[in-house]
């Protein structure tokens, strides 16, 4: 226990910390609104296609989040463009941006001259180098999905539930779309340095699944999947600390121990 | 009698298809009307059209009351089931239009107009269950409280009656027929043998509609409206038989 205390006087690990509650937060809600409305593939397409961003931002030399958010949104406008206008069926179309933004990421990784700092740490996430900056777009992000769920919780709520009869009720659909698939952008692109692009889909949905053992309402699932996250990102920090294992990988693997857990323990109650 | 709506020369389709074509039709309060037809007759995207899911390829669609004044209850397979969503939400949402900023007012008139749709409609222990959850009957009336939420000068319901037990359906049909005295009806259905004992008129759809200005409707009458359908009818469910072509005379007359 020490050992831990002691570790909240690195500002390294206070930093991983606060990554882990924050992407806990923004990823829980988020997350929750993603698995109920049955857009998890959509967001590994988006998700992936950021790597497209994040090769561009390394060869013109700025920072590849700001790419990756680029891409991530364009990725996201795109994916629905092709498949309302263009005709083109949705997974196909998903399937295409997920792949193109892949491709060229790894173009313009290749054409950067030299190496490429860090690219492992997009890939597969490094929560022990936050910086202090990152922590605070991750904050600020944070407070928005809060303050746009609390806000509009109902009418989130009443479109992810029945979008025609919500189109009847005439309430903003395509406008709440928009914005909704903006906000799933940016948590993906603001969340890749905790575990990753690979790994990113992970903290969208695994606590979500382990909360949704416990409850089939919106709001509470929100609630227990920021938790869940937030429980997994801490220990499987810790674990990471100690077994000097990667971060990311330990994180979605705690994850999953604890949906396990979750489900045996609410198994072995109804018996 | 209040015209509530009128349909007038209007065609409509999905991607090039022509589903409906030069289609007129007019709903007036009161009315009851059965709108039957084949599979992929146009009978869904009727209904689409007038509450304004599917834009008109050509002609017009003129309401005379406001859109949110149409309660709707859609086909139950285009629920998510298994979305996390309890049964008080469901039928909350009926009254979506005032959901905008409704986080900060806690609007109880509005819960407690659910609260009693739900115990009018008998279902008030089923209030705080996950939709997921439900019987098939006990999830068309949770829709129904949904639809009846805005207290609707028209319904419109699509199917209704599926996945639901002979008993419900039967049940469903005399609440609509007490309803019918508060608000219009428009209700879809592929079993023109049951739904005719309960609607006043009948609208034919396939690619066109002949709106039928009785709830009987010979064999004939249908073939002649290239309407061709199975008459299904259910055991102890009352309907009206269909009149054949000898009988035919008798037509017109009501229960």
């Amino acid at each position: 226990m020490d050992t831990i205390i002691e570790l909240f006087s690195y500002d390294f690990f206070v930093n991983a910390f606060l990554a882990s509650l924050l992407a806990a937060v923004s990823c829980g809600i988020v997350g929750t609104y993603i698995v109920s409305r049955r857009i998890v593939f959509i967001s590994g397409g988006i998700t992936h296609a950021s790597f497209g961003g994040i090769g561009m931002g390394y060869y013109l030399g700025i920072n590849p989040l700001v790419g990756a958010a680029i891409f991530s949104i364009l990725s996201g406008m795109g994916i629905q463009l092709f498949s309302s206008r263009g005709k083109v069926r949705e997974d196909s179309s998903i399937a295409i941006w997920w792949s193109l933004g892949m491709a060229i990421g790894i173009i313009f990784v290749y054409l950067t001259p030299g190496y490429a700092p860090n690219l492992l740490s997009y890939l597969f996430g490094s929560i022990l180098t936050v910086s202090t900056g990152e922590i605070w777009l991750m904050l600020a992000l944070a407070l928005i999905i809060v303050l746009f769920f609390t806000l509009f919780y109902r009418t989130i709520l009443y479109i992810s539930f029945d979008e025609d009869f919500a189109k009847t009720s005439d309430l903003p659909v395509n406008l709440f779309n928009y914005l909704l698939m903006i906000l799933i952008s940016l948590t993906i692109v603001l969340n890749i340095r905790v575990v990753g692009i690979i790994l990113i889909l992970s903290l969208l949905t695994i606590p979500q699944a382990t909360a949704n053992v416990l409850t089939r309402e919106f709001g509470r699932m929100m609630f227990y999947s920021v938790g869940f996250a937030f429980l997994a990102s801490f220990i499987g920090l810790l674990i990471s600390y100690f077994a000097d294992i990667p971060s990311g990988a330990t994180i979605i693997f705690t994850q999953v121990v604890l949906f396990g857990l979750v489900k045996l323990i609410k198994a072995f109650i109804r018996s | 009698m209040k015209k509530l709506l009128e349909i007038k020369n209007l065609s409509a389709g999905y991607d090039g298809n022509v589903v409906l074509e030069n289609v007129n039709m007019e709903v007036f309060s009161g009315d009851f009307i059965g709108v039957i037809g084949p599979n992929g007759g146009g009978k869904t995207t009727l209904i689409k059209t007038i509450l304004g899911l599917i834009k008109p390829t050509s002609g017009e669609l003129i309401l005379h009351i406001s859109k949110t004044n149409i309660g709707y209850l859609p086909q139950v397979n285009q629920i998510d089931k298994r979305f996390p969503i309890s049964v008080i939400d469901v039928v909350r949402s009926g009254k979506a239009n005032s959901a905008l900023f409704s986080s900060f007012h806690k609007n109880s008139a509005e819960k407690e107009k659910a609260e009693s749709l739900l115990a009018e409609m008998g279902i008030s222990h089923i209030r705080n269950k996950a939709i997921g959850e439900l019987s098939g009957g006990q999830m068309q009336r949770v829709f129904l409280c949904r639809a009846l939420m805005n207290e609707p000068e028209l319904l419109v319901l699509d199917e209704p009656s599926t996945y639901v037990d002979n008993n419900f359906e039967g049940e469903l049909y005399l609440k609509l027929k007490e309803l019918n005295e508060q608000m219009a009806i428009l209700l879809i259905s592929h079993d023109v043998g049951t739904i005719s004992f309960f609607v006043k008129t009948i609208a034919c759809v396939n690619r066109h509609l002949h709106h039928h200005p009785s709830n009987i409707i010979s064999e004939e009458q249908l073939a002649s409206y290239n309407c061709p359908l199975q008459i299904i009818t259910h055991g102890n469910i009352p309907h009206t038989v269909l009149k054949l072509h000898d009988e035919h005379e008798h037509h017109g007359h009501h229960h």
